[in-house]
């Protein structure tokens, strides 16, 4: 194993956790929602949720989409590259799409809310998005 | 006026997210390769929202519902690694990138939303 020190981040990685948490408190305290952000999204292309729930999504999808925005204002503007072909940007996309709406939640969903309220479910499901998500970059950078 | 809360959660969220690295997807890809030249970094995102998230949790003594693990948990989750290694995008970070006006960003977002209608599709 070898570790990448050139562009290893850890504290501005913990403190992006950390601000993760602080949007995922906030969402639960006032509103009792879960910011899992595939079902989100989702909730948008869904019948059964009403109009007043379908509002609130956008909000905060609003406040998501215009993040790099603020950032780049106060901050520094960010610029992001996405080095894969167009093909495997499609096929990604698809897999993401379906995989966390049958799975019912993603990244922060299952491996962030879920984890954090000691869900055996989530927990589960973190290891197996991680689990293939590794052995996806594995081939694609050490096999093919 | 309650409901900016929900604007700004969206925007602190989407500011962890890249304050963190995860919505550079090189980032993200370089710490799902163990195996080649690693960056452990994204790991300390997962250490500082969880802890913070646990002990609001906690404190507030919210339990998880419980739900059976099933096939679908199972076969949804490895098929989201699948995409997410391919690329290194998740859904929280599809926006962010769209909203970074990257085309690839708007292709990819397109496709996920219709993955997620055709996993709807199935589902009726």
């Amino acid at each position: 194993m070898n570790i990448d020190f050139a562009n290893f981040t850890p504290l501005a990685s913990l403190f992006g956790g950390l601000l993760l948490g602080i949007s995922i408190i906030t969402l639960h305290f006032f509103f009792k929602r879960i910011a899992g952000i595939s079902g989100i999204i989702n909730s948008l292309l869904t019948k059964t949720e009403t109009n007043d729930y379908k509002f609130n999504s956008v909000l905060f999808l609003l406040g998501l989409l215009l993040s790099p925005l603020i950032y780049g204002l106060f901050v520094t503007p960010i610029n992001v590259t996405i080095e894969k072909s167009y093909l495997l940007v499609v096929l990604g996309g698809l897999l993401v799409g379906f995989g966390t709406t049958l799975a019912s939640g993603c990244t922060s969903g299952h491996g962030v809310c879920g984890i954090s309220r000691f869900s055996m479910r989530s927990i589960i499901a973190t290891l197996c998005f991680m689990f293939s998500g590794i052995v996806t970059v594995f081939i694609f950078n050490h096999l093919l | 006026m309650k409901k900016i809360l929900y604007f700004i959660s969206g925007s602190i969220f989407g500011i962890g997210l890249i304050v963190s690295g995860m919505s550079n997807p090189q980032k993200v890809l370089s710490f799902l390769d163990i195996f080649g030249n690693w960056d452990p970094s994204l790991m300390f995102v997962m250490v500082g929202a969880i802890s913070i998230t646990a002990i609001y949790f906690i404190v507030t003594k919210n339990k998880s519902i419980k739900q059976n693990t099933d096939k679908k948990l199972l076969l949804g989750s490895s098929i989201f690694g699948i995409g997410w290694g391919l690329v290194g995008i998740c859904p929280g970070p599809a926006i962010v990138v769209l909203g970074s006006a990257n085309i690839k960003g708007v292709i990819f977002f397109i496709a996920l939303l219709i993955g997620m209608f055709l996993q709807n599709k199935i589902a009726k």
